[in-house]
């Protein structure tokens, strides 16, 4: 094929991604901007400044930053302290439990929210943050057991053996040896848990009341519903807040997870 | 790593057990978190779903076991049925030809550009992934509503939204979720010997020829794997079709998910969710375990 054509198909296709976010981006500096992509020239950020209110904004980025770290720091913790013996020891069933972690990773959280609903509701957890969070960690877990595993393979057990020979147990050896050494695996599995949560719109709007303690996700699509066709610069400044923490943390550890796409290889068990 | 030759001999006996369950420790909170949050929902969503168990009303309190009849009911409910059609034509129109080919051909095109240009063409693709769902239902909106830029363009005065809802959440998709097979086929590609390629071109093969019979069989597993994954996340998509058009109009563009959300959250009945909850569970498994046979696992 012909050089040129594939770079004009290139660009069609970069144009066509960007096209639909560039709007967004221009209307969130626009007076008065509309639904519909027409640059006026003109700049203010005073969209900015009408949604930097605390019901508007702080409440609900406060929110999300409360749920996802915390769905972060859970998940990091104990997946930790699970890839250590799966990443250390001999174990009988190790093939069998790694496979169903993997397995798990594919079935459709959609539909375990249904007995989760009713469960939470049973048991008077619904609208619970702490309970949510708890859920979401265990959704998060098969996935960041595995991760954390083959982070903690790459850590040489010959240097472990010092601290063994001073008479440390695992808890010291994996929260002063191994833990040190694979900072950077750990920093990659808490923000891709964290971002994964930032985005998350399911599991907030089912689980929590819509009040208060509603993350961003859910308060965004509210004020969409109701004043988006008349306040769309406002709109697309709240986007822009809301969608640059989960940009900057993907950057962050872009090439670290480039590993994971690596499909036809074979995977680490 | 071998992290074998350094764990001491098992011991036999008391003592033995004793160290195997101190050294199986560590696994215990996540176990307990996966079993309390995810493996009871399911197990318990397998007894729900044989009950007629609602949210509320004499049935929440006493529910009685009715047999298969939620999943008879299913089979007669037209809604369930749209329901499930719309969500292959979805998961087909968006997954399997939408983003896989897309995604391909952009892994493809990719190939020998200098690095200026597949950072850009990246940069903009994955914008659109790591984008949360519901800005990217923001963007299509304005993009699609009836005084949105498209019509604007076009000068056509068509509710898109309404007209065509499957085209619209099938694009949005396609746009959202491309990103995730263009990394997997980029990875692939990379693999791709390039003498094996370049000899082929020599004895004369045109570039669809070198394609079909020389890329594409190398890269077959990737392919199969790609598209095991991209079903399954698009099988379970929730958000984005909901705050785009919310099912509408009328369940023109009401996915299994939805439905599901629709009668057991909105309109308590638990029983009737749970059993199309387990429905949607065994389909995912299905795709799961094909998956799990397609790649290689490694000890």
């Amino acid at each position: 094929m012909g050089r040129l054509a594939a770079r004009i198909a290139l660009l069609v296709v970069a144009v066509s991604f960007a096209a639909p976010f560039l709007w967004v981006v221009i209307a969130s500096v626009q007076p008065g901007a509309g639904l519909s992509a027409q640059p006026t020239g003109e700049f203010s950020l005073g969209n900015f400044q009408a949604v930097l209110t605390w019901e508007t904004t702080i409440l609900p980025v406060i929110n999300s930053i409360v749920i996802s770290a915390g769905t972060a720091l859970i998940t990091v913790l104990v997946a930790a302290l699970a890839a250590y013996p799966l990443s250390r020891y001999e174990l009988r069933y190790k093939r069998s439990f790694m496979l169903t972690l993997l397995f798990t990773t594919g079935l459709p959280l959609t539909a375990i929210i249904v007995p989760v609903y009713s469960m939470f509701y049973r048991f008077n957890l619904y609208g619970s943050v702490p309970a949510m969070v708890l859920f979401l960690a265990a959704s998060a877990l098969p996935f960041a057991i595995w991760l954390m595993k083959n982070f903690m393979d790459g850590v040489p057990v010959g240097l472990e053996e010092a601290a063994w020979v001073d008479g440390a147990g695992w808890v010291q050896s994996l929260v002063r040896v191994v833990g040190p050494l694979m900072a950077p695996g750990i920093a990659v599995v808490g923000i891709f848990v964290f971002v994964g949560q930032w985005g998350n719109f399911f599991a907030p709007f089912v689980l929590l009341d819509e009040s208060e303690e509603a993350p961003a996700a859910v308060t965004i699509y509210t004020f969409f519903s109701q004043y988006g066709q008349v306040a769309y610069g406002e709109l697309a400044a709240f986007s822009i807040i809301y969608t640059a923490p989960a940009v900057v943390l993907y950057v962050a550890v872009n090439k670290y997870l480039a590993g994971t796409f690596n499909l036809g290889g074979a995977v680490k068990g | 790593m071998t992290a074998t030759a350094l764990s001491r001999p098992v011991a036999r006996g008391p003592s033995g057990r004793r160290r195997a369950l101190r050294r199986l420790a560590p696994l215990g909170p996540a176990l307990v978190l996966m079993v309390l949050f995810l493996a009871g929902p399911i197990l318990w969503s397998l007894y729900v779903a044989f009950t007629n168990e609602t949210l509320s009303g004499t049935n929440s309190v006493s529910p009685s076991f009715v047999g298969p009849a939620n999943f008879v009911r299913m089979f007669g409910d037209a809604d369930f049925v749209n329901s499930f059609t719309l969500t292959f034509v979805f998961v087909v129109g968006s997954a399997v030809v939408g983003q896989n080919t897309l995604g391909l051909m952009i892994a493809l095109l990719q190939r020998g550009r200098s690095r200026a240009t597949r950072s850009t063409v990246n940069g903009v693709v994955i914008a659109a992934w790591v984008m949360p769902e519901v800005v990217a239902a923001l963007c299509w909106f304005s993009f699609l509503a009836e005084e949105g830029t498209l019509n604007t363009l076009t000068g056509i005065g068509q509710e898109w939204l309404y007209t065509a809802p499957m085209v619209a959440v099938i694009l949005a998709n396609v746009w959202r979720g491309t990103a995730f097979s263009m990394l997997v086929y980029s990875a692939a590609l990379s693999e791709v010997p390039a003498e094996l390629v370049e000899a082929a071109a020599v004895d004369g093969a045109g570039t669809w020829q070198r394609l079909w019979h020389i890329t594409l069989p190398l890269i077959r597993r990737s392919i199969m794997a790609n598209l095991m994954l991209i079903t399954l996340q698009t099988l379970a998509s929730f958000g984005l079709i909901y705050t785009l058009t919310g099912g509408g109009p009328g369940n023109a563009s009401q996915t299994t998910p939805l439905y599901m959300y629709d009668k057991a959250l909105r309109y308590g009945e638990i029983a009737y969710g749970s059993a199309m909850a387990l429905v949607m569970l065994v389909i995912g498994a299905l795709f799961s375990l094909v998956y799990l046979r397609l790649i290689k696992v490694e000890d």
